[in-house]
């Protein structure tokens, strides 16, 4: 096996190139899992974490460009009240251990449906740069996803940052699992109220990939008071709870059953959204 | 391979390491210091806490070449020469120690609680260890352990 780690981002793209079989490797909290276990034996190693670029995170253009290298206990630290909903996501993650090391490039990077990250990822229309010596794509990150543990990355690829707009509204994020702390999801959902009168969900841990519910988006726009501010009316929020429950496609696994999750979903939904709108009306 | 870091204010060095091998093998099996446990080796137990370059992590998740040239302290390098860390030293006053396997996880997570909250309420307390994890003592007096060595650092810094 091979340890490459290079010092630039230049010299990180240059060894993915030349090395295309190369596991990137930034926190560990998946790759080195499997390399304790044995279930793994890549030829080489791309330490990720000597690039500085990937530590940083600033505004571009409007947007919030995060470094794939950021810890989840730095967008706790740093970025709770610009990207709340990313930040309870994050907050959710494993333990303290686990959030100073774990970064959100890594979990787009790993594409577990369950990654804790993709959510409110979805729900606020965030990009991923992807990057490669043949030059920069932004992708959506509802369309980076293809299936379990796959993405559209490339094998000369590496995740460079995902751009995030700043919060225009309440993001909630709510998690389901056998305890509050290093917990894989059984059930996640993440949501953003847009003033101007639009909704963003994201769905964890029930799919083949993070998924979007559109049609409770659409149900929500229409039917939210927006205008008048007025109160929630308990049918809505059950409608759109529904509605994300019926967006979800889970299965049967070790951690919960297809229709727990879908249960769960439904009430993670309606309560988001009674969290999220009692704080827009506020 | 051959990996240099700082251990416990030390420069140290390690040969012929394995490119996958993690930093708690090379602690523990290459280096003499056997204080962080290996336990899970998956990040869930805390039994291998240590700090890199000042962040609590677990040293399992942690490549060996990750830690070239950075500054890593383990549960050995708390203590002052004899003088136990006050936070041992409550870990044995407050009786939260039973087979000692978490401890030194413990001791090193609660050595970062402290470091960043003086004077932590449970819910932080419960929070800061949710990562560590105990099978003998059922967490009663370890939550007692920190609340001490809490409250002898207050009272030692007015």
């Amino acid at each position: 096996m091979e340890f490459l780690s290079p010092p630039t981002w230049a010299d990180a793209l240059a060894a993915k190139a030349a090395r295309p079989d190369a596991v990137p490797l930034a926190g560990g909290t998946d790759v080195m899992v499997e390399l304790n276990f044995r279930r793994r034996a890549p030829a080489a190693l791309l330490d990720l974490t000597r690039v500085p670029e990937l530590r940083a995170w600033r505004e571009e253009d409007g947007l919030l460009r995060i470094g794939a290298g950021v810890s989840y206990a730095r967008i706790m630290a740093e970025l709770g009240g610009r990207l709340p909903g990313l930040a309870r996501a994050a907050r959710t993650v494993g333990s303290p251990q686990i959030r100073n090391r774990g970064t959100l490039g890594g979990n787009l990077g790993s594409a577990s449906p369950a990654g804790d990250g993709h959510p409110p990822l979805l729900a606020t229309g965030a990009l991923v740069e992807l990057a490669s010596t043949r030059g920069v794509r932004r992708v959506p990150v509802a369309e980076f996803f293809t299936g379990p543990k796959q993405s559209v990355l490339s094998d000369d690829e590496l995740i460079a940052a995902v751009l995030v707009p700043p919060a225009p509204g309440p993001q909630q994020f709510a998690k389901i699992g056998t305890r509050n702390a290093m917990v894989i999801a059984v059930a996640s959902f993440a949501l953003e109220l847009r003033p101007e009168g639009s909704v963003g969900t994201g769905i964890g841990s029930a799919g083949p990939t993070p998924l979007r519910a559109p049609e409770a988006e659409a149900f929500a726009a229409a039917e939210l008071p927006w205008a008048s501010r007025g109160r929630l009316d308990p049918a809505v929020a059950e409608r759109f709870g529904e509605l994300v429950a019926a967006a979800a496609s889970p299965i049967d696994d070790v951690r919960g059953t297809a229709a727990y999750r879908r249960r769960t979903l439904g009430v993670l939904a309606r309560r988001t959204l009674t969290w999220a709108w009692s704080e827009l009306c506020a | 391979m051959r990996v240099i870091c700082t251990v416990n204010g030390v420069e140290r060095s390690a040969d012929d390491v394995w490119e996958g091998e993690s930093l708690l093998y090379v602690l523990r099996e290459r280096m003499g210091l056997p204080g962080s446990k290996n336990a899970c080796e998956q990040g869930e137990c805390g039994s291998c806490t240590v700090y890199l370059d000042g962040v609590a992590v677990c040293a399992c998740l942690v490549a060996a070449g990750q830690a070239a040239g950075r500054d890593v302290v383990t549960v050995e390098g708390l203590a002052d020469g004899e003088e136990l860390h006050p936070v041992q030293r409550a870990f044995l006053d407050a009786g939260a120690v039973q087979c000692g396997f978490c401890t030194p996880g413990l001791v090193v997570a609660v050595h970062d609680l402290l470091e960043r909250e003086a004077a932590p309420s449970d819910p932080e307390i419960r929070e800061a260890l949710a990562g560590n994890l105990c099978r003998c003592t059922g967490y009663e007096k370890i939550l007692d352990a920190v609340r001490l060595a809490a409250a002898r650092a207050r009272e030692e810094t007015p």
